[in-house]
Order: C-alpha cells, then structure tokens, then sequence
C-alpha cells in the first residue's frame, strides 16, 4: 500500500467513525429538545426527567462528533493538499460558512444549555438548546453542500488548473445537495428514532418506571415521517444519478450492458422487470446506460484510466443500505399501529425494538460507501481524480503513523462511549428531576 | 481584499490563542490547584461552558484559511503533518475528556486525557508558528505552554474562590516565572509588537502578585494579542516558506461573498459568545 491507499482509508475510517456519532447528534439533539419544550408547555415531571435523561446521552455522544469532527477539517490540507488547492475556492466556502454560522451557534449554546438549567430563565434556555441543535442541522446543511459539489460541481470555473467560485447560489442550491440533504439529515432522525426506540424497549421489558411509552409514541412518529422523507428524496436522488452519475447508478445495479427498460434487480437473480428506468428516469422504458459502455464513453472524454468504482462494493452497499433502512421504519410503522390509541407495546414488540439500534445506523454506513466509493475514481467529478488529489510531500510513513494513532484512538473511545451509553441507560432517569436539587455538573455560583 | 482576509484570519487565531489559551491553561492545571474532588470540579467548571465555543475559533481560522487562501491552508497542513497529528490527538482526548467527567465513575483516565490534550496543543502551536517564521520551534513551544498555564492560572484566580484561587494565584506567579525568561528568549527577535508582549507579561505577574485579578488577565490576554500580532506580521510576507499571500488567495469573488457574509456575521458571534461570559461571569463557589 502506498501513501494513497492509505489515505484514502484514512478518510473512510475517520469519516465513518464521524458519521457514527453526527446522525445521533442531529437527531436526538431534536428529540431532547422536543421533549424539552413538552414539558415546558406542560408542566408535566415525567417530560422533564426525560429531558435529563436523554440530554445526558445526546451529551455523552455529542462530545465524539465534535472531536471527530475537527479531524475531518484538517484531513483535507494534511492528506489531500493536491485536492485542497484545487478546490478551495469553492469548498472552502460552505466550509468557512459552516465554521462561523453554525459551530459557533451549536458549540455556544450548548455550553449554555448544559450550565445554565438554574442560570437561565426556563424560557431563555429552552430556547438554547433549540438554537443548538439548529446550529447541528445548519452545519449539516454546509457540509453536504460541500460534498455535493464533488459529485455535481456547479457554479465554478477552471482557472489555471483550479476551480474558481463564479456563483455561490448555484453551489448552495445544487440540485444534487438539495436532494441529499434531506435525505441524510432525515436518515440522522430515523438513527435517533431507533436509538430512543431501543432504550424504549429495553425499559419496557426490565419494567423500568419512567413514561416509555410516551417517549416510545416521539419516536415513532419520528421516525416513521423520517421514513418518507428518506424515500422521497432517495428517488429524487436515484434520478439525479442518472443524468449526472450515471455510472454510480451503473454500478449500484451491477448494470455491464446499456439497456432501455432497465429492470431491477433485488438481490442477484431476484429482478423486478423495468423498475430501475422507472425509478430513475420515471419512465419504464428509458435508457440506462452500463459501465462498459461508460467507461468507453468516459476514455474518449477524459483519456485511458478506469473509471468504473467497485462494482461488488456499490452494489451491495445499496442493497443494504435500502434493506437496513427499510426494516427500521418498517418497524416504527408497526409500533405506530401496536400503540394506536393507549395501546401498550407487546412485549415480542418490545424485545423487537433493540434490532432499532443497530438497523439504521448500518443503513447510513452503507449510504456513505456506496455514495462516496460510487464517485470513485473521482474525488471531483469529471475535474479531478483521486489519484492527483493526495498531498504529494507527505510520506507513507506519515500517513501510516496518523492512521494507527486514529485507528487505536478511535477504537479505544469507541468503547469507552459505548460503555458509558449502556451504563446510562441501564441506570435510567432519575428518581427526581428537580432542577433545584441538581448537582451535577453545577456546583453554586453566587 | 487579500489583505482584509488575512486579517480576519489573524483576527480569527488571536482569538483563539486568547481564548483557549486559558481553557488549555486551566486544563492544563486543575489537577495541581485542587485538594479535593470538589475543588477540582470548581476548578474545571471555570471552563466548562465555554471551551467548546472557543475551540470554534479554530475552527473558524482554519476554515477561513481553507476557504480564503487554500494554497496556505494545504501547504500548512501537509507540511506540518505529524504536530497536527499530536494537535488533533490533543483536542481529541482533551475535549472528550471534559465532556465525560462528569458521568464516569473513576475521572482518572478523564483526568489524564484533560492535561495531556491542553499541554500538547498549546506546545505545539508555539512550536509550528515559530517554525514557519524561522525561529527554533521547541523554544516557541515552551514559550506558548508557559504563556497558555500562566494565562489560565490567571483565569483561575479571577474565576474562583476560597483554596483554588489561593493556590491559582501561586500557580500563576510560578509559571510566569518559567513564562517571563521565556519570552525574554523568544519575543524580542519578532520586534517592537513583541517586546511590548514580554512587558505586559511582566506586568500581569505584578498585577497577580498585587492580587489584581482583573488586570492581571487583561495583561495576560493583551500579551497574546500582541505575539500573535506579531506573528502574522511576520506571516504577512510569506504566510509559509516560498509562498506569497498573492499566490495562495482565492479568486475576488469568493473572497468577495466571504466578506459580505462573514462581515456580517462576526459581530453576532461575538455578541452571543460574550454573553455567555456575562451569564457566567460569577466566581465558581463551592460554598453555599
């Protein structure tokens, strides 16, 4: 392996492992905040030690994403110095943007959530964690943005072999964000869903007190709208494929041949006749084209390379993804029925619930491979190639070093996190939320 | 334009050098100016509502760098690759460290991981700076983590009572004595700026010895301001070896919707974050 394979494996492990703690924060971060604002309407105890409770996870978790997150801002100029250049004038900015109107706003008012339950009037700091996790959507917006680019880039020209900024509406607008966006930030709420579905049900089983059954009915709602949201914009997704990534979409359906009336294949030897060109072109007739034909039509555009992504990779990152993702709100589809109406959960229902935990975060680390492998060998399509985008003076050795240290780091916090997660969960809200009677982490100011 | 957004940038690193520079400080030293687990809370809850906002200033910095001059931003990075390892190690343990300290059942680990990630960045910083200006960097590193506990030693004594603003207050009058010849070392071939800098050091040790808290911390962050003034003075000319601003500057229109937003959105931040401070500004008590 040379310094390139192992920066590029640097950037899936360390953004893997970021996008395992963001969709937590962006979605329960919302849940708490919802919970929050039930009991100040309300008045109603039970809402307020379900505010702690959960606020005390989301806190626990959210201190990983911000971590992790520093080290993506970085990768770029330490790994990729090559692609830095030739982007910067136009990624940086939604990066810029994201630093200065949404991770002040998010890192700000978080601290004055966490401290200021008995320094602020209930009203001001309802109010601060809602502008937090506005600040978490925000970010989420920018950042997208900036990947969007990547797949689709808009409003830029080719400078002296660097892409200059000419419109900065059409790189915030960019269909392909637009679409992706909604489709990562509901996937987030679906990962929330099924964290507090599972914590739901683990305490429904072990009779713990608590109002479950209340925070088990936001949930699913959640997670259920969540759902449509993510399908509605993943077929908007799939038809921007096909006219701007049409060899992605290629290789999601493990399509060598270009065919009109392309089916759909659901596991190999399983297909659904005309289904991809209806979902990807709304037509059941249209034209797909195959990564053969692709890959010729891409050599005589760009020159001899192999542009054709792991098609094994892709197309079963797809699968998962769908399936994972499906079975989640299929499963809040179900709760909603179970619990209509007063209803209790069933207990099968309940020990079904801690499936919800791993299910939809699986589903989002397969989006992630198949959207980001799926581009390769771009890192900018159709501009610039991956293999031209790795920091030329930087070392194998280097490289090798940073990936250990992350690697064991990443490892060791991810137990840690884990350990901490299931001890809080066991021990469930506590016995009394007073906020006067809090202690923790205030100690008195006067 | 290029010009306005390389001051926005050392606008930007200023204030994180000021403001983390105390949190890294306190990190750095609550161990050692708390007798007890209580003190020791008291002591890192000076920082706990607002380290976090203030590492969005670097954040910020290098965004803006990324953004504004990506030739910089790459060859900065790419070039300093194993010290921003050890940074990003640093703000990794460190910031998980704070976060989950409260909610462990043994903090020893939290403990370690709050010292070791304030130490390294603040040395490290020191130490790349001084680099790239051409200066011997383990001189620029010591200088910044003196500078960084003296600083938050500081902070301490004007953010606590009772024992832990006692012992800050020793803290602080031990570490300026490391931070003070320091700077005599390091300052003085940065120029004028610079020089004033070792005076207001000199003077915030006065101060705390006069138990001028306040005043002391005034010094101690307008010291700050004036080194990394004169740093990106230094940096104005070649912000890193062989490389001008020119060279490196993203095109007029970028820079241009950069201002325009960026413009307009400072001044928020810098409200909000200074109310945080105001909601905050009582001394962490323990008594009742």
């Amino acid at each position: 392996m040379d310094a390139l394979d192992l920066a590029r494996w640097q950037f899936g492990i360390t953004t893997v492992y970021h996008f395992l703690f963001v969709p937590l924060t962006i979605g329960l971060g919302v849940f708490v905040a919802g919970l929050q604002t039930a009991w100040h309407r309300t008045g109603k105890e039970h809402y307020l030690k379900l505010t702690k409770f959960f606020g005390k996870l989301f806190l626990i978790n959210f201190a990983m994403g911000v971590v992790t997150g520093i080290v993506q801002e970085f990768q770029f100029g330490m790994n990729w110095s090559e692609y830095s250049i030739f982007v910067g004038d136009v990624f940086g900015a939604p990066l810029a943007l994201e630093a200065l109107l949404a991770f002040f706003l998010e890192s700000t008012f978080i601290g004055l959530w966490i401290f200021g339950w008995d320094r602020l009037p209930k009203r001001v700091h309802l109010a601060t964690i809602w502008i937090a996790v506005i600040g978490s959507n925000l970010s989420a917006y920018f950042i997208l943005a900036a990947n969007a680019w990547m797949k689709h880039p808009v409003g830029y020209e080719v400078v002296d072999g660097k892409a200059r900024m000419t419109d900065i509406w059409a790189v915030l607008t960019n269909d392909t964000a637009l679409a992706q966006v909604p489709h990562v930030v509901a996937a987030s709420f679906i990962v929330a869903g099924g964290f507090v579905l599972a914590i739901c049900g683990y305490h429904l089983i072990k009779k713990t007190e608590g109002e479950w059954r209340s925070a088990m009915r936001g949930a699913l709602v959640m997670t259920a709208i969540a759902g449509a949201v993510v399908a509605g914009t993943g077929d908007m997704s799939a038809q921007l494929l096909h006219t701007q990534q049409p060899m992605k979409l290629a290789a999601a359906e493990g399509l060598t041949e270009t065919v009109d009336g392309a089916p759909f294949t659901i596991v190999p030897g399983v297909e659904v006749p005309k289904l991809l060109s209806l979902l990807a072109a709304h037509d059941p007739d249209a034209t797909v084209k195959g990564t053969e034909d692709l890959q010729r039509e891409f050599e005589a555009k760009f020159g001899p390379e192999d542009y054709t992504p792991n098609i094994p990779v892709v197309f079963w990152s797809f699968r998962l993804m769908q399936g994972f993702g499906m079975a989640t709100v299929g499963l809040a589809a179900l709760g909603l029925l179970l619990t209509r109406r007063r209803r209790q959960p069933p207990p099968w229902f309940n020990r079904m619930l801690l499936l919800a935990l791993p299910l939809p975060w699986l589903a989002v680390i397969f989006g992630w491979l198949l959207s980001e492998i799926g581009r390769q060998p771009w890192t900018v399509m159709g501009e610039l190639l991956t293999a031209a985008s790795v920091s030329p003076g930087v070392t194998t050795g280097q490289v090798a070093t940073s990936l250990a240290i992350f690697t064991v780091l990443y490892g060791a916090l991810t137990i840690a996190e884990a350990v901490l997660l299931v001890r809080h969960v066991k021990r469930g809200p506590d016995k009394s939320a007073q906020i006067e009677e809090q202690r923790e982490p205030v100690l008195m100011g006067y | 334009m290029i010009e306005l957004w390389f001051v926005v940038i050392a606008f930007l690193w200023t204030g994180y050098f000021v403001l983390e520079g105390f949190d890294f400080g306190v990190g750095l030293l609550a161990p050692f100016v708390s007798g007890d687990e209580d003190e020791h809370k008291q002591a890192l809850q000076t920082i706990g509502p607002v380290w976090d906002g203030n590492e969005v200033w670097l954040i910020s910095a290098v965004g803006a760098t990324f953004a504004a001059f990506p030739a910089w931003y790459a060859g900065l990075l790419s070039s300093f690759y194993i010290p921003l390892v050890l940074v990003l190690t640093g703000l990794i343990v460190r910031g998980v460290g704070l976060e989950w300290r409260g909610k462990v059942a043994n903090t020893r680990w939290a403990d370690l991981g709050i010292v070791v990630g304030s130490a390294l960045p603040a040395f490290v910083w020191g130490a790349v700076f001084a680099q790239v200006l051409g200066y011997g960097p383990v001189l620029g590193g010591l200088f910044s983590l003196a500078a960084s506990a003296l600083h938050g030693a500081i902070f301490l004594a004007l953010k606590t009572d009772g024992a832990v603003r006692r012992r800050a207050r020793v803290a602080a009058l031990v570490t300026g004595l490391v931070a003070v010849p320091l700077a005599a070392l390091a300052l003085p071939a940065l120029g004028p700026v610079a020089i004033a800098a070792l005076v207001a050091l000199m003077g915030a040790l006065v101060l705390i010895w006069q138990r001028r808290e306040g005043w002391a911390f005034t010094a101690t962050a307008g010291a700050i301001v004036l080194v990394s003034v004169a740093v990106f003075a230094g940096l104005r000319t070649a912000p890193l070896p062989g490389l001008t601003l020119e060279e490196a500057a993203s095109g007029p229109y970028t820079l241009g919707v950069l201002t325009w937003i960026g413009l307009a959105i400072l001044p928020f931040i810098l409200l909000y974050q200074g109310w945080t401070y105001w909601v905050f500004r009582k001394r962490v008590s323990l008594a009742h």
